[in-house]
Order: structure tokens, then C-alpha cells, then sequence
């Protein structure tokens, strides 16, 4: 009798899922009570604790596609990911707690002298910041795109985990008793966390998001570390992993590094551009992009804001580990295929046969090949087997995980799928009530409608992101463009920020063209080059193809690289041309103009000492590594 | 206004170890269910690592919440009264 590889959950696994769920919705609902304003629900009242903010932060930047992909990245380019994950992502913490909090934060509680204006510049989001520092137009197209973006990758994020959790069968005996089709799990495996997710912060806003989102990193933590361990032990150690990864791992970076820097294969210099590439990526998400920093900005005081991002890089400089080593885990390990074992209990001889997919067989260790719609596995252009790396970590779970544990260990997939779409959501209805509605609307609303609207936007993000997950089960391309809308949305932000956060120069004109010609040259880079082994379309190339950089990564880092580059060069070109604006209406906006905290602590407790201690860390830590 | 969310956690991850522990302890005979995990009866250890976890951050939770509370029901009581029914909840 053939058994079925992947069995689904038994019923202690269950038990650790529901009892999971029930302690989310139940922050949701002992936040319930406190939500009154707008301000409670959007900003979680500014009164969360600065190590809270941290320990969400960590869970927020931890969404499904980050694990997926750090596990995928390890997987496919070894070691040398985590050292850029780790040291790209660091110094973009740092310098978004030291510089950036105290700006973004606004100047709640400055001096008593500057209170009168100091009160009034407290940016609720990202774009109503630009629209304090440069002006409304800029606002409105910084949170149009913004919205979009974010719902577009909350889709993303849940179809991308949604499909492991059909390959794991975790929703296989609901479905069952339902006698949902096979799309119709998937579409289960999708509706159950996000309603899930949109309960809770329907209950408690920002605040029942953040105090999820620590639990959430807590539950990664607690379910995967086991997994890791084990998988580590069975491979033989650290030692056992450097022998069992092939030695020419590191190829398909240097290659990448080579073809950006046209600088040679010398490992030194391939390390520095991957640094300065990671740097781009990693500056783009931690110092500007909302999902993440609503969070330092619901803090209860500034010195909070300043060190939860501080904070949350000296965990995340060893958090990578953990969510890299399951990849080289998986590829480690052998291949399963198809066995027939043969028993013979008291002269009756019984057949145990294991099938194995022959889209498994094709892939190396755990990792899989990915499956054509009839099972099997994809052939590239180039002749070889497609690799479906995104399946590597969840892959390695039920490989080591007993009863029990793995029940646990779903709980952690199910953790950073939901922190992640909280993440999406709960922005995406603050941006679209502050900067859309309040701003274009309805401009004097009341406190209880604007309430009211940052629900229903709420709901209204949650549905346009499933939409977008319901477009990717059908047009599965749509996966490959998450990159390219970092590129387009995130990267000229960036750029734009900086330069407004640091120097009183630069003016609205300026801004705002930047952030149109950073988009534009990314979609014409992306446009125009196309990887090797790759058809035009989604995947670039689609005006005229001039160029063909190494691999699929090359290309959207070579993108967002060009993004970043074009969107500061107009920024500071069109500031020249255009009156800045007067001091005074800058104060608190342009870092040499806010107010100086009186640093009365010690120095070793001073942000200062802490990022520098943290710096070091991740500099250690990636000596050991490479 | 807010309940210290270490108390959340560690409910949570207190309950998580406890379970995790009682099953380990039952199946620790069971060597059918801890081939996986390479012989080793994964569930009792990581179940006592979650528990020792659980209740350090419930007891330095319920600590702090317990000093937040003396303090805003010595400056105000007729407040302290109103949301203490909540709190009770939580726990």
C-alpha cells in the first residue's frame, strides 16, 4: 500500500496551531477597549515601549517572502547570502535609529519653549512626513503608490505562503470535510490567516499589530531554532555543512559581483559591491519603507523610537543564521526518491512503497524542482532543472520535526506570514486615511469618522491584497515582479528622504521629480536588459534587450542600483534650480535642525555607543562566516 | 492603558512548553515518533526550554504590570477601578 510522503497534521499539532490563534485574537481583544481615537487606532496611542518596537520590528521585516527567500538565498548562493542579508540590512537600522527616528518621529516631547510648534509636527505616516518637509504633491503621489505597493506585496506574501501550506497539507483535513477542489484549499489556505490577521487588527489597530507581531518573531524563533539544530547535528555539524555544500557555491555571486563591477573574480572586491548592493536594498526598506517604521513611530517617546531600530539590528546582525542555515540544510541533505521496501513479518512479505513526485526527484536534497501542471518537473532554457528554492525551508520542517514540534514549527511559517500582512495592512490603511482621505477628501472629518475610515481601510487593503493573491494563483509571473516594484516605489524614496532628511536644500520640485525619474529608470533599466536564459516580459527586456546581466538577482539589483542613482542626481539638480524653502518652516524636519536631546546617560548607554557595538557585531560575525 | 505584553507571551509560550513536555513525556518510549528528530525526544526538551521561557517573562510581565498599577492606583484609584476588571481577564 503506497503512503503519501508529507503526512498532514495530527491532532497535538493542531492543538499548538488553535491554541496560537486564540492568544493572537485575544490581543486583539484586550486592546479593544482602548481604541477611541484615530490616533489609538493608526498610532497605537504612542505609548508602546521602545524593546516592544524592537521585537515587532524584527517580526514585521520577517514576512513570508523574506523567510522564503532568505532560506531560497541560502539554498542557491550559500554562506556569502548571509553575509550580505546580515551586513547590508545593519547599517541601514543604525543610521534610520541615529538620524532618521528623531525626524520622523516629530518632536512630541521637545522642549517646553518650541511646544506650541513642536506638537503640531507629528507625522502620522511616511508621506504626510514628505508633505510636512516638501510639499502635498509629492504627498499624495508618495502615497498612492505606496498603498498600492503594499497591498500588491501583502498579495504576494500570502500567495507565497499560502502554497507551502498546501505542499505541507496543513489545511488537507478542512478542506477534506468541505470537499474543496484543489484550488479551493489553496484559496482556504489564503482566507484563514488574512481574515485571521484582519480580525485582530480590526479589534486593536496598530497596537494589537505590534504586540503580535513580538509574539510572532518569538514563535519564529521557538519553532524553526529546533529545526535548524537538528538539521545541523544530521549533516554533521558546521564542519559537516562547509563539506557537504559544494565549493563552487559562491560562483553565482562572484559571477553576479563580476558582472556589476566588471572588476574580476577576486573575492574581496565581489564581497565589497555585494556590500554596497545590499546596502542600496537594505537602506530602502529599514530607512524608508512604512510597513516597517510605523512601528519606532508608535513609540512612547523618542528616545524609544531611536533605539528599537538600534536594537532590533544587534538580534537581526545573528537572525539570518537561523533562516539561511534551513536552505544549505536542505540542499545538503540527499535527494528522496521513489523506494519500495520489502518486509516479511512471519512468511507474509508486505510491500512499503514511498512515492516520491518526480518534480521532487528531479530537484537536489530537499529543495524540488518546480512542477509543470501535469507533475513534471520544469527544464530551463539552458537544459537543466528549474530549482523551486522557495520550497527549501518548509521542505526541512517535517524532514526533522516530530509530532508536536512540527505543529509548532507551522505556527512560526504561519507567524511571519502574518506579521508581514499586519505590516501591509495596518500601513496601508493609515496612508490611505491620513494622506488620501483626510488630505483630499474630507479635510475637517472628526476624529470618530476618521476612525471609522482607518477600519474600513483596514478591510478594504486586506481585500485588495487578496485580490492580488487570487491574480498570482493565476498568473504566477506576477511573483517575479515584487522586486521591480521595490524598485520602482521603494528605491527613489530612498533616495528622496535622505537627501530632505540631511540637507535643508533640498526643495519640492526637486523631491517630486525625483521620486517620477527614479520610477521611470527603473521600469526603463528593467525594460531594456533581460538575465541570461530568460523570455522578454515579466522578467525584463520588454522594450529592446541591450543588455544581459548573469542572473535574475543581477538584474533587479543593477536596477534598483540605476533607480537610486538617476533619482538623486534629478533631486539635486532640480533643488539647485527651485527656492528652497525658509528655515523656519523646516524646523524639526532637517536633521541640523531639530532639537538635541540632552544626552545626560552614560556614554555606553548613549544610541551612539550602542550602534557602533552593533556595527562591530555584525562585522565579527561575518568574518566567522566568510 | 496598555497591559504589559510580556504577560501575553509568556501565557502563551508557558502554555506551548507545557504541552509540548506532557506529550514529550508520554511518547518518550515511542521511538517510531522521534526517528526524525535523530533519536532525540525533541518535544520534552524544546517543551522545557519554552516553559523555563514562558514563566521568566510571565513573572517579570506580571511584575512590572503589578508596579504600574500601585502606582496609578495611588494617584488615581476611581481609574485604577475601571480598567482593573480588564486586567483580571488577561490573566
Amino acid at each position: 500500500m503506497p503512503t503519501l510522503a508529507a503526512p498532514g497534521l495530527a491532532a497535538t499539532d493542531s492543538l499548538i496551531l488553535l491554541i496560537y490563534f486564540f492568544f493572537m485574537l485575544a490581543a486583539g481583544f484586550s486592546l479593544k477597549p482602548a481604541m477611541t481615537t484615530s490616533r489609538d487606532f493608526m498610532q497605537a496611542g504612542r505609548a508602546m515601549p521602545g524593546w516592544l518596537c524592537s521585537l515587532a520590528m524584527l517580526g514585521a521585516s520577517l514576512g513570508s517572502l523574506e523567510v522564503l527567500g532568505m532560506g531560497a538565498a541560502g539554498a542557491r548562493y550559500g554562506l556569502a547570502s548571509v553575509a550580505w542579508f546580515a551586513l547590508g540590512s545593519i547599517p541601514a537600522m543604525l543610521f534610520a535609529g541615529l538620524y532618521l527616528m528623531p525626524i520622523f518621529y516629530g518632536s512630541k516631547s521637545g522642549t517646553v519653549a518650541a511646544d506650541a510648534t513642536a506638537t503640531s509636527i507629528a507625522p502620522r505616516s511616511i508621506p504626510e512626513f514628505l508633505g510636512l518637509r516638501f510639499d502635498q504633491k509629492t504627498r499624495v503621489l508618495n502615497a498612492i503608490t505606496f498603498a498600492a505597493m503594499s497591498a500588491f506585496s501583502a498579495g504576494i506574501a500570502l500567495y507565497a505562503m499560502a502554497r507551502v501550506f498546501v505542499a505541507l497539507h496543513v489545511f488537507d483535513r478542512i478542506a477534506e470535510s468541505l470537499n474543496l477542489p484543489p484550488t479551493g484549499t489553496h484559496l482556504l489556505a489564503m482566507a484563514f490567516p488574512a481574515a485571521l490577521v484582519l480580525a485582530y487588527i480590526l479589534l486593536g489597530g496598530l497596537g494589537a499589530a505590534i504586540y503580535n507581531q513580538a509574539l510572532q518573531f518569538l514563535v519564529i524563533l521557538a519553532g524553526l531554532l529546533p529545526m535548524v539544530l537538528l538539521g545541523l547535528k544530521k549533516i554533521g555539524g558546521w564542519s559537516g555543512l562547509k563539506a557537504q555544500v559544494p565549493a563552487n557555491f559562491l560562483d553565482g555571486l562572484t559571477q553576479m559581483a563580476h558582472d556589476s563591477a566588471h572588476s574580476g573574480a577576486h573575492p574581496a572586491s565581489a564581497g565589497l559591491v555585494l556590500f554596497l548592493i545590499g546596502l542600496v536594498l537594505g537602506g530602502a526598506t529599514w530607512c524608508t519603507d512604512f510597513r516597517l517604521l510605523q512601528i519606532p513611530m508608535a513609540a512612547k517617546d523618542v528616545q524609544s523610537a531611536r533605539k528599537a531600530p538600534i536594537n532590533a539590528a544587534a538580534v537581526r546582525v545573528l537572525v539570518p543564521l537561523v533562516l539561511v542555515l534551513p536552505g544549505l540544510i536542505a540542499i545538503g541533505l540527499p535527494t528522496p526518491h521513489t523506494s519500495i521496501l520489502v518486509f516479511n513479518d512471519n512468511n507474509v512479505i508486505s510491500h512499503e512503497i514511498t512515492v516520491v513526485p518526480p518534480a521532487v526527484e528531479a530537484g537536489t536534497g530537499l529543495v524540488p524542482a518546480k512542477a509543470n501542471a501535469d507533475g513534471t518537473p520544469v527544464i530551463g532554457a539552458d537544459g537543466h532543472v528549474v530549482l523551486d528554492y522557495e520550497m527549501a525551508t518548509p521542505n526541512v520542517l517535517p524532514e526533522f520535526l516530530p509530532t508536536g514540534l512540527l505543529g509548532l514549527g507551522i505556527a512560526a511559517l504561519m507567524a511571519c506570514l502574518m506579521a508581514g500582512l499586519a505590516a501591509s495592512v495596518t500601513s496601508f490603511s493609515t496612508v490611505f486615511t491620513c494622506d488620501i482621505f483626510q488630505l483630499l477628501l474630507a479635510k475637517n472629518a472628526a476624529d470618530k469618522r476618521l476612525l471609522v475610515v482607518a477600519r474600513c481601510a483596514a478591510a478594504g487593503g486586506m481585500l485588495l491584497a487578496f485580490a492580488a493573491a487570487c491574480a498570482t494563483i493565476r498568473f504566477n509571473s506576477l511573483l517575479d515582479a515584487i522586486l521591480l516594484i521595490f524598485a520602482v516605489v521603494n528605491v527613489p524614496l530612498f533616495a528622496v528622504l535622505m537627501l530632505g532628511a540631511l540637507f535643508k536644500r533640498v526643495t519640492g520640485h526637486g523631491a517630486f521629480a525625483g521620486l517620477i525619474a527614479g520610477a521611470a529608470a527603473a521600469l526603463l533599466h528593467h525594460g531594456l536588459t533581460l538575465p541570461q536564459g530568460a523570455q522578454p516580459g515579466i522578467h525584463g527586456g520588454w522594450i529592446a534587450v541591450l543588455r544581459h546581466p548573469a542572473s535574475e538577482i543581477a538584474l533587479n539589483l543593477e536596477t534598483a542600483i540605476c533607480s537610486f542613482v538617476v533619482s538623486l542626481l534629478v533631486t539635486i539638480v532640480l533643488s539647485g534650480c527651485t527656492k528652497a524653502k525658509p528655515e523656519s518652516e523646516l524646523n524639526g524636519l532637517v536633521y541640523s535642525l531639530t532639537t538635541r536631546l540632552q544626552a545626560n546617560a552614560k556614554w555606553w548607554k548613549r544610541p551612539e555607543a550602542m550602534a557602533a557595538a552593533v556595527l562591530l557585531a555584525a562585522i565579527a560575525v561575518n568574518l566567522i562566516l566568510i | 492603558m496598555f497591559y504589559d505584553p510580556r504577560i501575553l507571551s509568556g501565557m502563551l509560550f508557558t502554555l506551548i512548553g507545557t504541552i509540548l513536555t506532557a506529550f514529550g513525556l508520554s511518547t518518550r518510549t515511542n521511538a517510531d515518533v522521534y526517528a526524525k528528530s535523530l533519536g532525540i525526544n525533541a518535544n520534552l526538551w524544546w517543551g522545557l526550554v519554552l516553559l523555563v521561557f514562558g514563566i521568566v517573562t510571565l513573572t517579570l510581565g506580571r511584575r512590572a504590570q503589578a508596579r504600574v498599577e500601585n502606582a496609578a492606583g495611588a494617584g488615581k484609584p476611581a481609574e485604577n477601578r475601571k480598567t482593573l476588571p480588564k486586567k483580571k481577564r488577561i490573566r
